[in-house]
């Protein structure tokens, strides 16, 4: 192990690492902690000039109650779901289907196809904004959460295809070729043998998905305007200019706008993990 | 249609090619909409970026027209030098990431959630990550002038200021993205071989010898992933731009992918032939790196 494992170093370096592993972490999450602070402060706090003094009392059920009571927030959160969840089953089940196509099959144009989907992921999104955005206005879909959906399941499936053909590469191949000497039909050997088998990957790609496009602003700002169909961080913008400068309001907005994803990571570790650092090992 | 076709699908045409057409059906829906949302709009892009265009009436053609206005845009150049900026900077996330990760590389108690709090930002929204910053840089009450002011110095208005701005967004950005290259390399220490290690050790090699000679070379894929997420991460900053400065003080935190934005659907009239033009330079800077990418995975591919 790299670097030397702390029981094979000296005792005084062994309580400094201790030591510092909170200090560390406390620097590095310093700029979100103090949002956090702020979220749970009353307003008078903030009138009275007092930004940066421990919370004169704990405000945070009325600030975050408020949230939702006040603001067009929970409209916002839920269409983030409405748009986030069809996403991630449809840019998952097209993965499926493409990654055991390049996975299992050897054909002329496999790597050509496989490459394109890899390159069509690393685009910048401004080569597509005009005529997306003109293909959506056409479709009547403009401002609707299905709009932001079909873009979004069309353009993850290039990364999701990469993620699903390399896992699909790594398993037992002997499995599929027992099987067709079984005289399984190929739809069967995708249903019942690959399928199962994939359900790590479809987990992990889940996990992760879902977090891209929670998360995502830009085809929001694009694609969608007003609270019918915007998810909450386009939203949060309308929301910070409706509170103005009540920095307890803003602070707690943008913890909830923050939350599914984070509670997503916190509940899915080690999906979103093994998703975010497939390759890293060879 | 008789009974003896139904009975003997096994003489079927579709039978006996299956192996041929089978991958092309399961691809079929994946290829539609990746060409319909994704490889068809490159190529109206690129077309378009050859015609003026108000997004209502009519396009006229106006041949390079557009990319000789580009050469003489003071804004586009610099929204470019703005872009290498950011290009260069946000590489810093790579060594930074390693740093942590050798940081965090340990076994004792309560490590893996050590090991998430540090991830922790990546999981964040970028908008979300952009407001915690601008109230982090706020001249009246930010945390970074309460701590300049502690130690005798400041105040600083980080993003009100030109020289400034760039900076201070960047640095928001290499917050979450420090913390992704830092889980690729904890999960490429993990599997660094512990025999090379030791045999290592045993020669007398450590620290930064043992880094650069043992360590580092095993951790190439690891790198190599981190190189890809930080250049992409770094050409796609637009919601930080946007959220923290909007493109301003006076225009100077723009990036192509901001200054193509505003061009398109800015609110005096879209230009929807000049964004097209700047979206194209964007791309083709993107391309060299996508071509790089893909040149080494069909390395990859081929050495299997």
């Amino acid at each position: 192990m790299f670097p030397t494992p702390l029981e094979r170093t000296s005792r005084s370096w062994q309580i400094g690492y201790q030591s510092l592993l909170p200090v560390a972490v406390i620097a590095w999450l310093l700029p979100l902690l103090a949002v956090a602070m702020f979220s749970v402060k009353p307003s008078s706090d903030f009138t009275g000039g007092d930004y940066w003094s421990w919370p004169s009392r704990f405000a945070g059920f009325e600030n975050y109650g408020r949230v939702f009571t006040d603001s067009p927030m929970p409209r916002y959160i839920l269409n983030s779901f409405m748009i986030t969840i069809p996403t991630v089953i449809g840019a998952v089940a097209l993965s499926c289907m493409t990654g055991f196509a390049l996975g299992v099959y050897r054909f002329r144009f496999n790597l050509v196809v496989f490459f394109l989907f890899i390159a069509g992921n690393f685009v910048p999104f401004q080569i597509l904004m005009i005529p997306v955005r003109d293909l959506t206005i056409d479709a009547g879909l403009y401002n609707t959460k299905l709009g932001l959906v079909l873009f979004h399941i069309a353009f993850q499936t290039g990364f999701c295809t990469l993620f699903m053909r390399n896992f699909i590469r790594a398993l037992p191949f002997e499995l599929i070729e027992a099987a067709r000497v079984e005289g399984i039909t190929e739809f069967q050997i995708f249903w019942h043998i690959v399928l199962p088998l994939m359900k790590p990957a479809i987990a992990a790609l889940s996990v992760l998905i879902f977090t891209f496009i929670w998360n995502d602003y830009f085809w929001a700002v694009v694609l969608t305007q007003g609270p019918q169909a915007q998810p909450v961080t386009a939203g949060i913008t309308s929301f910070n200019a409706q509170f103005g400068v009540a920095y307890h309001m803003l602070s707690a907005g943008s913890i909830v706008a923050a939350l599914p994803p984070v509670l997503m990571f916190f509940l899915m570790q080690r999906h979103f993990i093994a998703g975010l650092t497939l390759g890293a090992v060879k | 249609m008789t009974d003896t076709t139904a009975a003997a699908p096994h003489h079927s045409w579709f039978h006996r090619n299956r192996q041929t057409i089978t991958p092309w059906l399961f691809l079929l829906p994946g290829i539609l909409f990746f060409t319909l949302y994704v490889v068809y709009p490159i190529i109206q892009s690129i077309s378009l970026s050859f015609y003026k265009w108000d997004g209502l009436g009519e396009a006229t053609y106006v041949g390079t027209a557009n990319y000789e206005r580009l050469a003489s845009d003071r804004a586009f150049t610099v929204s470019l030098f703005n872009n290498m900026k950011w290009l260069l900077l946000y590489l810093l996330a790579i060594p930074a990431g390693l740093f942590i990760a050798l940081f965090l590389n340990q076994t004792v108690r309560g490590i893996r959630i050590y090991k998430s709090l540090f991830f922790f930002p990546f999981v964040i929204s970028q908008v979300v990550v952009g407001l915690v910053f601008t109230w982090f840089y706020d001249p009246n009450f930010g945390l970074l002038n309460g701590i300049l002011g502690a130690v005798g110095l400041g105040p600083i208005n980080v993003l009100g200021d030109p020289a400034l701005a760039t900076y201070g967004i960047i640095a928001a950005g290499l917050w979450p993205q420090t913390a992704y290259c830092m889980i690729l390399y904890l999960t490429g220490l993990n599997a660094v071989d512990p025999e090379q290690i030791e045999a290592a050790r045993l020669d007398g090699a450590k620290g930064w010898r043992m880094l650069w000679h043992i360590i580092v070379p095993q951790l190439k894929p690891a790198t190599f992933i981190a190189f890809v997420v930080t250049i992409i991460g770094a050409l796609r900053s637009f919601d930080l731009i946007s959220i923290m400065t909007n493109g301003g003080p006076f225009g100077s935190t723009r990036v192509l992918s901001f200054y193509m934005f505003e061009k398109a659907l800015s609110e005096y009239g879209f230009r929807m032939g000049y964004g097209a033009a700047i979206a194209v330079v964007l791309f083709f800077i993107m391309l060299f790196f996508i071509a790089y990418f893909l040149w080494s995975m069909y390395q990859d591919e081929k050495g299997r």
